[in-house]
């Protein structure tokens, strides 16, 4: 190991101006999406030459384009592709490359594809094999959690074998409990259970999306924590002992146990508390000889106690916003580290400057269950970056697609503020200033949350999403004068277009005798609501102006004096049209209770039913699994089964018919 | 408001011999036209969820830019009670006049079906003459709004006579003014031929049917069962006959598309191509190209994506979208112009062109050349669709119709190489040969007599090796260097940069003059 070279410039700018250390010539990035662009950019930064691994879909991806070298390891299937190590090792044989960075997901907590780096001399850009194993597995983890003094949840520490066990050691611990993957994460294979019927439904999705996810359908059971809050703490660790913590990231804001916003710091914490819990989590590492970068997630009770809920032995999705407030490139250190380098700072280094949230943009639906997977193409597609202190890191750009076989994030929108207020306000901008179009998208619920007062204040938990929308997310609710003014902005937009229309240029062989017009009668079709105004140009009541035209993708309008970032989606009528309206009419609606569409693209697991079955209401009828999410579809009322439209393996698109009932 | 025709002075007569015409007779005339058939029947119409054809043409023209023709013409038919005054509907069953959408000049006809159910008559046919001819001697575009259960049987061969008066001039006015038809209610029998004979054809969902013979006399001929819908409503003609070019929600959808509609078209064979203001940058690169064409030739990519991203603000109006899908074909604008649109469809049946896909890009062609409207041609196409029913339906005539209308067309003509152009088909899509004025590649194209696989099994007839020989295919033919070295296309252009490119282009040939040879007029293989 070559000493690393002395870096210039006083403490704090350390990592900033520090020459990188000689690491490794070249690091194949065994991954895809903004996560594989992420690493390369700090691979180029040091001066490393970067290796992309792709699926055949992928080939003109954004991480296959900024690496130096990429290599085909599959067809689009994560299992035949990303996940297929006997193509990876080819691939880092063939190019050479010294080491791998498994990004998250994928290969990352694999201890098999570890093992055998190591049988090759390729170091892995990871904690060591034990330590993946040990933390992988979370009964063991619990177990080694326990004696490293740290606080664990209550539970049952073994595997449960049948339902019937499941709902034994359910009632022994006592409702409510969670039933999950022993080598789960990310909130796949995982089910909560009020009583012992959803203890045996439970039992069953969890150990086969467990099964289906991570080829390991083993499940444990512990009391499930209600109301609490995720609050996880970043460590960094190299191999000669030495240990820090980075603070903590607040993830709370989650649906399906899947993270949505997070931000660092978390307003719930005091000093103490986060030291407690950086001890702990620093202890943990220790005991296992952790090295690389961690992170160790807890959750905490609204009396600040605090129980281990696993550790996750790989780059954490969210890292970027510990990036934030800590000013270190945690890639960078894990190469470091991996190296064999020891750690640069020290306990007392690490700072807290300023507040950073970070806001996940997923390609979904967020009106059903705060998020369904859709799919589709980019056709346009615009990053906020023109705003100052605002990251994006992603893996897509203008033209993508965004497919059924891949997770089915756009982007992890970052934001950075000297206080939360600051952050919080950029990122409201950040949002409004984001183009993302050709598939639904989740925006509006994330402005939502942002914006919603409990946030603000700080007041949530991981039942936040269904507390504060408990008939799940309708969109933003108007006001009046917030739709007065998207309504003058959208008959602004319609007058003009209108008047462009009446001007055709050049020489004209039959004159045009455009309408004289400075007074319109209109009407917008806002939601569902039909709204009549009145407009004056040069003269009006609601002011609007702004450096726009017919062609913009984002409206920046001037109303009444405020600036404001638009876009929207309005029906402009003149009046005699919206009248006329009224004769139309009404296109009969499809009887959708006799009819079970797919709410989402994705293959079908199982069918449930069979012609001529008689289905009571709520009853399972068949089981969707998009981006290993498993959606059971139920019937909405007691009906025969008329027609079956899918059978097992098959792939469905968002709305197919999949069966009929008389 | 009272209507403005009933603002008029009084009638004066003569210089010395001043009579003033009762005015309460004119003013009463002029009411009782202005509700046609009556509340009672206005009020049917609109129960079946349709507009009067005055509300339609109000809402189709710019306010108050309605001037109405023959409002006090009366049907002169005798027989069957007919003469009496409770029959006579001063304007008949037509509403004529001319008017202005966003300012230009149209002349429009809208059939009231509160009005003996909109039927033809001898007088009713002679309002719609006279606003066709003066639509031709003005030089300005035919919208006819259909709602018409047919002819007045009443007067026998008197409505024929006027059918045929009505075709005759659709006949000499196409090409030289745009004729619209919307059909907006019933247009059965005979009726059935103007439209037919309009360069577009326009339905509304639902409300609307075109057929020779209803469900009746089908029934009682072919002993067919079969519903006013399936046999000639919107979604028939759309999909399946390829009769109508569009098809609206309603009244009001479809009336408001008119209008926007209205605005890609010239007046008239004497104008060019009309110019908006355009707001969308005529250098704007358009990245997202560079990654549409997958690598593998075979898998399949929506044009529509490559057409949005070029045209000015992705405004793109389809003609014939559910029909013939392997072929695109609509209007658009570049840098303000509009210009037609022609592209293979890779998505549907690999793009290739068969009898119904070539018969729907040729008369699209042949709409734009006489209409001075430039055509940009993107070209992903196989070839032409093999099989017994292509060959028995006749796709070698209905296959050189496409290659007619490009040949002939002296237009500017624009073609983008996308990925394959092989065999046959290649030549047609307006390639070089066939006076295309700019010709690109894009470094995707592969233009060849046929695919690598096909090819090689010819040339190495019972060769061993037959991969490697297919590579050396590739490595030859694969790519757009054969055409650029022989200067079949005149260019080979980074994706991202085909829209400023047109607009360039576009911009020059502007002034193009290209005549073909004197005729009477040429035979196409119809």
């Amino acid at each position: 190991v070559k000493k690393s070279r002395r870096c210039v410039g006083d403490k704090n700018t350390k990592s900033v101006f520090c020459l990188p250390p000689q690491t490794f010539d070249k690091i194949l990035i065994a991954n895809r999406g903004e996560i594989a662009c992420r690493v390369i950019k700090t691979c180029q930064k040091m001066g490393i030459k970067s290796v992309a691994v792709h699926s055949d879909v992928d080939a003109s991806a954004v991480h296959v384009k900024m690496a130096d070298e990429a290599v085909c390891v599959g067809p689009a299937p994560t299992s035949k592709s990303y996940l297929n190590m006997d193509a990876i090792m080819d691939a880092i044989r063939s190019t050479g490359a010294q080491a791998v960075h498994p990004g998250y997901g994928f290969l990352s907590e694999n201890k098999e594809f570890a093992k055998r780096l190591a049988a090759e001399g390729v170091t892995f850009i990871g904690p060591d094999t034990h330590a993946i194993m040990a933390m992988g597995d979370k009964i063991e983890s619990k177990l080694i959690a326990k004696a490293a003094k740290v606080n664990t949840i209550p539970g049952f520490d073994g595997v449960v074998e049948t339902a019937d066990d499941a709902v034994k050691i359910a009632q022994q611990i006592g409702y409510p409990v969670m039933i999950k993957a022993s080598a789960g994460g990310g909130g796949k294979g995982m089910r909560i259970a009020w009583n012992d019927e959803e203890t045996r439904e439970g039992f069953r999705f969890s150990s086969q999306e467990a099964a289906s996810s991570f080829g390991d359908d083993r499940l444990l059971i512990e009391k499930y924590i209600d109301n609490p809050r995720h609050i996880e703490i970043q460590v960094l660790a190299d191999k000669h002992g030495n240990a820090l913590w980075l603070n903590e990231r607040e993830c709370s804001i989650q649906r399906r146990n899947q993270k949505v916003v997070e931000e660092a710091p978390s307003t719930f914490l005091d000093s103490v508390t986060r030291r407690a819990m950086g001890e702990q989590a620093v202890q943990l590492a220790k005991a296992v000889q952790y090295s690389s970068a961690g992170t160790v997630e807890f959750l905490v009770d609204s009396k600040k106690n605090f129980y281990f809920l696993e550790m996750n032995t790989r780059l954490q999705v969210e890292h970027p916003i510990t990036e934030c407030i800590t000013g270190l490139d945690l890639v960078e250190q894990m190469i470091r580290v991996a190296k064999g380098y020891k750690l640069l700072h020290k306990q007392e280094d690490i700072p807290i400057n300023g507040w950073a949230i970070e806001s996940r943009v997923y390609a979904e639906d967020p009106y059903k269950s705060f998020g369904l997977p859709s799919i589709g193409r980019l056709s346009q597609y615009q990053e906020p970056l023109n705003l100052s202190n605002v990251r994006v890191d992603s893996g897509i750009q203008e033209g993508s697609d965004i497919s059924i076989y891949y997770d089915p994030m756009i982007s992890k929108l970052v934001t950075y503020g000297a206080t939360r207020a600051e952050a919080l306000s950029k990122m409201e901008d950040a949002l409004d200033n984001y183009v993302i179009r050709g598939v639904t998208h989740n925006i509006p619920l994330l402005r939502e949350i942002i914006t919603h007062p409990r946030f603000i204040s700080g007041d949530i938990s991981t039942n936040f999403l269904p507390e504060v929308y408990p008939d799940g997310f309708k969109g933003h609710q108007l006001e009046v004068g917030n739709r007065r003014e998207l309504l003058a902005s959208a008959a602004a937009l319609y007058i003009t277009a209108q008047l462009r229309s009446q001007k055709v240029l050049g020489n004209l062989r039959v004159s045009s005798t455009p309408v004289e017009c400075t007074h319109w009668e209109l009407c917008a079709e806002l939601g569902e609501g039909l709204y009549s105004m009145e407009v004056e140009v040069d003269g009006g009541k609601v002011e609007v102006s702004g450096q726009w035209n017919l062609a913009s993708t984002l409206l920046p309008l001037t109303i009444n004096g405020t600036d404001r970032m638009l876009q929207f989606k309005v029906r402009v009528l003149s009046k005699l049209a919206a009248e006329l309206n009224s004769y139309m009419p009404e296109k009969v609606a499809e009887d959708t209770s006799s009819i079970l569409r797919s709410p989402m693209p994705g293959s079908v697991v199982a069918v449930s039913v069979k012609p001529g079955d008689t289905v009571a209401e709520g009853q399972e009828i068949c089981v969707i699994e998009a981006m290993k999410m498993q959606n059971s579809l139920t019937a909405a009322k007691q009906a025969k089964v008329k027609k079956v439209h899918c059978k097992p393996g098959e792939t469905v698109g968002e709305g197919d018919l999949l069966v009929e009932l008389e | 408001p009272a209507h403005p025709a009933l603002a008029r002075p009084p009638l004066a007569i003569g210089s010395n011999l001043c009579v003033s015409f009762p005015p309460e007779r004119i003013d009463m005339k002029r009411k009782a036209a202005l509700v046609g058939g009556g509340q009672k029947r206005i009020d049917a119409q609109h129960k079946r969820g349709k507009l009067t054809a005055r509300e339609r043409v109000e809402l189709l023209l710019d306010p108050e830019s309605f001037v109405e023709s023959d409002m006090f013409v009366e049907h002169r038919c005798s027989d069957f009670g007919m003469e009496q005054d409770r029959n006579k509907f001063p304007g008949d069953s037509v509403v004529t006049g001319r008017g202005r959408i966003n300012g230009r000049l149209v002349y429009v006809f809208s059939q009231d079906f509160t009005v003996f159910g909109g039927s033809l008559s001898g007088a009713h046919a002679q309002k719609i003459c006279k606003i066709m001819d003066q639509a031709m001697t003005v030089g300005a575009p035919v919208i006819g709004l259909n709602d018409s259960g047919g002819a007045r049987i009443q007067e026998g061969v008197e409505s024929l006579a006027g059918y045929a008066d009505i075709f005759l001039r659709n006949v000499l006015a196409s090409g030289v003014v745009p004729q619209i038809s919307l059909i907006m209610g019933p247009c059965a029998g005979g009726a059935v031929y103007s439209p037919a004979l309009t360069d577009f054809t326009f339905m509304v969902k639902d409300t609307s049917y075109l057929f020779i013979t209803g469900p009746d006399v089908v029934k009682s001929v072919t002993n067919e069962d079969v519903t006013q819908e399936e046999l000639g409503g919107a979604k028939t003609h759309t999909t399946v006959s390829g009769v109508a070019h569009h098809a609206f929600e309603n009244d009001v959808d479809a009336l408001l598309n008119m209008r926007e509609f209205f605005n890609f078209l010239p007046l008239s064979n004497q104008d060019p191509s009309p110019i908006r203001a355009c707001h969308d940058p005529s250098d704007r690169l358009v990245t997202s190209l560079d990654t549409i064409v997958p690598f593998e030739t075979t898998k399949a990519y929506d044009m529509l994506d490559i057409i949005h991203a070029i045209v000015d603000e992705r405004d793109f109006f389809e003609i014939m979208p559910s029909y013939a899908k392997n072929i695109v074909v609509g209007f658009a604008r570049m840098n303000g112009r509009t210009v037609g649109i022609v592209g293979n469809q890779p998505k549907v049946a690999s793009g290739c062109l068969d009898i119904n896909s070539s018969v729907k890009g040729a008369r699209f062609v042949r709409f734009c050349d006489a209409f001075n409207i430039p055509i940009i041609t993107f070209v992903d196409v196989p070839g032409f669709l093999p099989g017994t029913a292509q060959e028995y339906g006749g796709i070698i005539r209905h296959g050189a119709k496409l290659l007619y209308a490009f040949a002939e067309a002296t237009v500017p003509k624009i073609t983008i190489i996308t990925r394959k152009a092989y065999g046959g088909a290649y030549d047609v899509m307006s390639s070089k040969h066939l006076r295309g004025d700019v010709n690109y590649a894009w470094p995707s194209a592969e233009v060849a007599v046929m695919g690598a696989k096909g090819a090689v099994q010819i040339i190495f007839r019972g060769k061993e090796n037959q991969a490697e020989a297919e590579a050396e295919y590739v490595e030859k033919f694969a790519n757009p260097f054969p055409a650029a070295v022989r200067g079949f296309v005149d260019d080979i252009i980074e994706p991202a940069t085909t829209r400023k490119k047109i607009c360039r282009d576009l911009e020059v040939l502007a002034s193009k003059k290209q005549v073909n040879p004197w005729k009477k007029h040429a035979n196409i293989p119809l």
